[in-house]
């Protein structure tokens, strides 16, 4: 079955057909059914039912029933004449997500990053380091300057804003290189199922 | 040579098909044992998990589904087999949908029988909860709280490895294997940043060039990046897996890639400088 499923998929490099068709289908129709029953166990049932109606002995915890409305009002949208009436939770969620956010974000990516980017520019012994850490805070540097649209980029101030855009394309670049190594991983582990599980070809 | 670039010009892509295919097939039937080394990231992923004390307490957080599976599963299964040599306790769990069956897996064929683990005393799968960063944060002021009962259905107070578990400080390091979101930056700004925990990930080679600055500046102790991660890791865990069996056939793969991003720069250059 692992194996129709997979030469399904791979014929659409050759072009579009019914087998394609018929495993992009069932691939489509089971992560939804299998989502929509994971999340309505972990969340629905485990999180609001069994708050409200526990288990004998336990004692019930209305206050759910706030996440359960504020729940059923998003679903409003899909009655356009009250569907305004999903902005409130919509406003919750994004109220609730910029606090959640907020403190780590500007921990992790805010001040952490700035502490490890004043580093020294001459490590005495060590070459490799040195070159690595001017790399990193002329780059920081120039970057940052690239993005600062206040001033016109033009003379000394425009080539560093060009020298940024130099390290921005690198970083593209290794992005891009990662990406293909991934998509590659991807296909060398459907050839190992096909020649190795399926065949038993690969030793 | 003209009529070579025009050829390469108008090369039906299905050709380039058959090359990656040829690539990536004949080095995994025919291996070629090219030589890589192992880089700091991946060391540091290494070191972090062998200076937690014997027996301690580590959650592995498994954040992935099966479409990353050719990516994560070997370093996953590399992971178990170091933390069970060094007999630690693994708390597991995902924040996926489709992640539990797949750790469940893992941990049946490392914990229970390769190193015959006991499950509940040596391991458990708590499985997924949803809430993504919710669950990170509600995790930190307590885990029995947030996961009350494991894959199984068991209560977690009647498992013992979760006796003394509440919160993040009750764990010596947390090992992420990630594919996405929620995942290894979650982890980082949700928990690390803020409970200052020990933390390595290993993730889809998508995601590494995101992560490599969270290594830079120490907030993760290590970082294993896509299968070549994964290929490196094996080999300081001495173990032969997807990773390393895998790296021939990407090595080749990447070679005739590039030679077609040549051939097809220089045939669209060519033809430009001659007004075709």
């Amino acid at each position: 079955m692992g194996a129709f499923l997979t030469l399904g998929i791979i014929s659409f490099l050759y072009k579009d057909n019914p087998w394609y068709k018929f495993c992009e289908a069932l691939f489509v129709g089971i992560s939804a059914g299998y989502w929509f029953c994971t999340v309505f166990w972990s969340q629905f049932v485990a999180k609001l039912w069994d708050n409200i109606y526990p288990t004998a002995g336990q004692p019930r915890q209305y206050v759910y029933l706030v996440g359960g409305i504020l729940g059923l009002m998003m679903l409003l949208r899909l009655v356009p004449k009250i569907g305004w009436f999903s902005r409130w939770p919509l406003a919750f969620v994004v109220g609730g997500t910029a606090g959640a956010y907020l403190i780590g974000y500007a921990l992790s990516n805010g001040m952490k990053q700035v502490k490890s980017t004043i580093l020294p520019l001459w490590v005495s012994g060590n070459l490799n380091a040195t070159v690595g850490n001017i790399i990193l805070v002329v780059g920081t540097f120039c970057g940052l300057i690239y993005f600062f649209f206040s001033k016109e980029q033009k003379g000394t101030y425009g080539k560093v804003a060009k020298l940024g855009i130099f390290f921005l394309m690198i970083t593209f670049g290794a992005s891009f290189g990662y990406t293909v190594m991934a998509r590659m991983s991807l296909l060398i582990g459907r050839m190992d199922f096909l020649f190795g599980t399926w065949l038993g070809l690969i030793k | 040579m003209q009529k070579f670039f025009e050829f390469i010009n108008q090369l039906d892509r299905r050709i380039i098909f058959i090359f990656v295919a040829l690539a990536i097939i004949l080095p995994l039937l025919f291996p070629l044992n090219i030589k890589f080394t192992v880089t700091e990231p991946v060391r540091g992923f290494y070191e972090a998990i062998d200076k937690v004390p014997n027996g301690s307490k580590v959650l592995f957080a498994c954040d992935f589904e099966p479409g990353s599976l050719p990516e994560l599963y070997p370093m996953t299964y590399a992971a178990l087999e170091q933390m069970l040599k060094k007999d630690l306790k693994i708390i597991a769990l995902s924040l996926w949908p489709a992640g539990p069956p797949l750790v469940e897996k893992a941990l049946t064929d490392m914990a229970q029988n390769e190193f015959k683990r006991k499950y509940g005393v040596d391991y458990v799968n708590l499985g997924f909860k949803e809430g993504r960063e919710v669950v990170m944060v509600s995790m930190g002021s307590s885990i029995p709280n947030t996961f009350p009962q494991d894959y199984r259905g068991t209560k977690v107070s009647q498992i013992p490895i979760m006796q003394g578990v509440n919160n993040f400080k009750d764990v010596k390091l947390i090992v992420n294997i990630s594919a996405g979101y929620p995942g290894t930056k979650e982890w980082v700004q949700q928990v690390q940043a803020r409970y200052n925990i020990g933390l390595v990930s290993g993730c889809t080679a998508v995601s590494a060039p995101e992560y490599y600055p969270y290594y830079q500046s120490k907030q993760l102790l290590g970082l294993l990046g896509g299968m070549k991660g994964a290929a490196e890791y094996e080999i300081l865990v001495n173990r032969i897996g997807l990773g390393r069996r895998g790296m021939d056939a990407q090595s080749m793969a990447h070679v005739i890639i590039f030679l077609f991003i040549l051939l097809g720069n220089l045939a669209y250059f060519s033809l430009k400088k001659k007004g075709t």
